[in-house]
C-alpha cells in the first residue's frame, strides 16, 4: 500500500483559499454538537412522555404511545431525514414557501434536529417504559394507597425512581444520537462528517480526513459519556441498585 | 493431467521468455496481474454515460469501452487470453484508498484529473472535457452566472464546483446561498422543486440529468463556463510500466480516429436502460484533447 501520509494538509486552504481544512473541520464540529443537543432535548422531552403513556391504565393513551415508537422506530434513519427535508415541505404550502426563501442551511438545521429528535424519541420512550415496568409493582399502589392521584404517582413516586435505573441505556442513547448526526450530511448539512468528506474530496486525504473526524467523534462520545456518568453518581439513591459506576 | 496442468505455466513461460516477449521485467501493476491472474476494475454505478449499472446491473459506458482496450492490451502484453476481469464498484469518497490499497487496478469513471489529485495518483489521457455551468428552469429567466446573484443554487458537496463558485462570487461581487444535495440526482431534485434557482455542476452531468427527468423540455444549461475540467482514468502513481500501457493504448485509440465511433455511441446516440439520447456533440476542447493526448491535471 503505497499511500501519502501528509498531516499537513490539516493547515492548508481550501481550494477558493477561504479558509484552512481544520477550520471547517471545526465548523463540521460546532453543527454536530448544535443538532446533537437540540435533537437530545426533544428525544428526552417527547421520549419521556411517551414511554410513560404507555405504562397508564389509557388504553387509548397505550395505543398511541405504541403507535408513536413503532412508527419512527420502524423507519430508517436515512429515509426519516429524507422525507423530512424533501417531501413534508412538497406537501405544506406554507411550509414549501418558507423553505423556499429561507437560508439554506436553517432548513437543514431544522429539518435533521427534528428528524433525529424524533426517532430518538422513539428509542428513549421504550427505555423510560422498561424502567417503569422494571419498578416493583407495589410502589404503583403504594402511591395510590397514600392518596396520590395518578399523575402525583408518577410524579413523586415512580418517575424519580425510573429515571435512575434507566440512565446506563440512557447514555448509550446519548452516545448513538451524536454518532446519527452524521446523517443530516445526506440533506447537505455541513457538519463533521460531511466535512471530513469534503476534504478528502479536495485534497484526497481520505485517511487524514477521517482519522480526524474519527477521533473527534470518539472525543464527543466520551465526554458525554463522563458527563452522563458524573449524573448516575450525582443522583444515585444510596443502596438502591442503580448507584453503581463509581 | 494434474502434472501437466502444472508444467504447462511453466513452459508457456519458457516459451515466452525465449520469443522475448517478457525481455522486460514486469513491475507494479502488470507484475501484481501477472502474478494473480485478474485484473480489477472500478467503475461508478451511476455516472450516465461514463460507467454506470445498465438494466441488466452490468457495468457500461463510454469509460468502460475505454478501460476494456486497456483490459485487450494487457491480456496481449502479458501473453494471458483468459486474464479474468473483476469488476468493483467504487464512489467518489472510497475510489481512492481502493486504487491505492490495491482492490482496484484502473478506475473507469468521471474522475476529475487535478494537479492536487496528482499527488496521490496518475491519470491516462484526458478522455472528455467537462465545463462547470449551472442548469436553470427555462423560465426563470437567468441567461448567465451572473444573474444568479441573489439567488440560492443547489450543487453536489464534494465536488470542485462548490470552491469554483465561490472563487466566483468573490471576484464578481455576486452573492449566491447554496445548498448541497448528497448525489446529483438530490442537487436536480432541489431545482425541480424549486427550492434552488440553479443547479450548478459539471455540463456533461447535467445534461444527464435534465435526459433523465420528466420534463426535459424545462431546462436549460448555460453557455457560459466557470472552468473546464479534464476526465481522465485512474491508475496507481509511480508505475511508468502500465502507465506506458495506458497512455499507448488509448493514444492509439485517439489518432486512429476510432475514438469518434466510440463517442458518438455513448453522446449523441440512445443509451441504455432508458434510451436517452444525451445530444452532447464534442466540444472544440474535447476534439483538441482526441487530437493531443495528454495528461494534463487542472489546478
Amino acid at each position: 500500500m503505497n499511500y501519502n501520509w501528509n498531516w499537513g494538509v490539516f493547515f492548508e486552504e481550501l481550494p477558493g483559499g477561504e479558509a484552512t481544512y481544520w477550520e471547517i473541520l471545526l465548523e463540521g464540529v460546532g453543527w454536530t454538537l448544535a443538532v446533537s443537543a437540540l435533537a437530545w432535548i426533544i428525544a428526552l422531552v417527547i421520549g419521556s412522555v411517551i414511554g410513560t403513556i404507555r405504562t397508564t391504565q389509557s388504553r387509548p393513551l397505550v395505543a398511541l404511545g405504541n403507535a408513536w415508537v413503532e412508527f419512527f422506530r420502524n423507519i430508517p434513519l436515512l429515509v426519516q431525514i429524507f422525507l423530512w427535508y424533501f417531501v413534508v415541505p412538497e406537501v405544506s404550502a406554507p411550509l414549501k414557501a418558507w423553505v423556499v426563501q429561507a437560508e439554506p442551511s436553517h432548513v437543514q438545521f431544522l429539518m435533521a434536529v427534528i428528524g433525529l429528535g424524533l426517532f430518538t424519541s422513539a428509542r428513549v420512550a421504550e427505555q423510560v417504559r422498561a424502567g417503569i415496568q422494571s419498578l416493583p409493582r407495589g410502589q404503583r399502589a403504594a402511591g395510590m394507597a397514600v392518596g396520590l392521584t395518578t399523575t402525583q404517582t408518577y410524579r413523586f413516586v415512580l418517575l424519580p425512581m425510573a429515571f435512575r435505573i434507566i440512565i446506563p441505556p440512557l447514555t448509550s442513547e446519548t452516545m448513538n444520537l451524536i454518532k446519527n448526526s452524521s446523517v443530516a450530511l445526506t440533506i447537505g448539512l455541513a457538519e463533521l462528517t460531511f466535512r471530513a468528506r469534503e476534504m478528502g474530496e479536495y485534497t484526497f486525504n481520505f485517511f487524514e480526513a477521517f482519522s480526524a473526524a474519527t477521533l473527534i467523534y470518539i472525543a464527543i462520545a466520551m465526554t458525554a459519556n463522563r458527563v452522563m456518568a458524573h449524573v448516575e453518581r450525582r443522583v444515585a439513591v444510596p443502596g438502591y441498585i442503580a448507584g453503581g459506576a463509581k | 493431467m494434474s502434472r501437466l496442468s502444472r508444467l504447462l505455466p511453466a513452459l508457456i513461460g519458457l516459451t515466452l521468455i525465449s520469443t522475448g516477449a517478457l525481455a522486460e521485467e514486469l513491475t507494479g501493476t502488470l507484475k501484481k496481474v501477472k502474478e494473480t491472474g485478474t485484473i480489477t476494475i472500478g467503475h461508478r454505478e451511476s455516472s450516465i454515460p461514463f460507467s454506470y449499472l445498465d438494466d441488466k446491473q452490468q457495468p457500461v459506458g463510454y469509460a468502460m469501452d475505454l478501460c476494456l482496450r486497456i483490459v485487450d492490451a494487457v491480456k496481449t502484453k502479458l501473453n494471458m487470453p483468459n486474464l479474468k476481469v473483476n469488476l468493483q464498484p467504487v464512489t467518489s469518497a472510497n475510489r481512492i484508498p481502493l486504487m491505492q490499497n490495491g482492490t482496484i487496478d484502473l478506475e473507469c469513471g468521471s474522475t476529475t484529473n487535478s494537479v492536487k489529485r496528482q499527488e496521490q495518483v496518475a491519470f491516462g489521457p484526458t478522455y472528455f472535457v467537462i465545463n462547470v455551468t449551472a442548469a436553470v428552469k427555462k423560465n426563470s429567466g437567468i441567461k448567465t452566472l451572473a444573474d444568479l446573484n441573489g439567488k440560492t443554487i443547489s450543487t453536489t458537496s464534494g465536488t470542485t464546483s462548490v470552491p469554483l463558485l465561490k472563487q466566483y462570487e468573490k471576484t464578481k461581487s455576486v452573492d449566491v446561498k447554496e445548498i448541497y444535495g448528497k448525489d446529483h440526482a438530490e442537487s436536480f431534485l432541489l431545482l425541480s422543486q424549486d427550492r434552488s434557482s440553479a443547479f450548478i455542476m459539471d455540463d456533461i452531468l447535467l445534461a444527464g440529468q435534465i435526459a433523465n427527468s420528466g420534463n426535459p423540455g424545462d431546462y436549460v444549461i448555460i453557455s457560459e463556463s466557470l472552468r473546464q475540467e479534464p476526465y481522465s482514468m485512474m491508475l496507481r502513481k509511480d508505475d511508468p510500466q502500465f502507465k506506458a500501457l495506458v497512455d499507448k493504448t488509448i493514444g492509439d485509440v485517439m489518432k486512429s480516429g476510432e475514438i469518434e465511433k466510440i463517442y458518438a455511441k455513448w453522446f449523441t446516440s440512445p443509451v441504455p436502460p432508458k434510451n436517452i439520447n444525451l445530444n452532447f456533440p464534442a466540444t472544440a476542447a474535447i476534439k483538441d484533447a482526441f487530437a493531443n493526448p495528454n495528461d494534463k491535471g487542472v489546478q
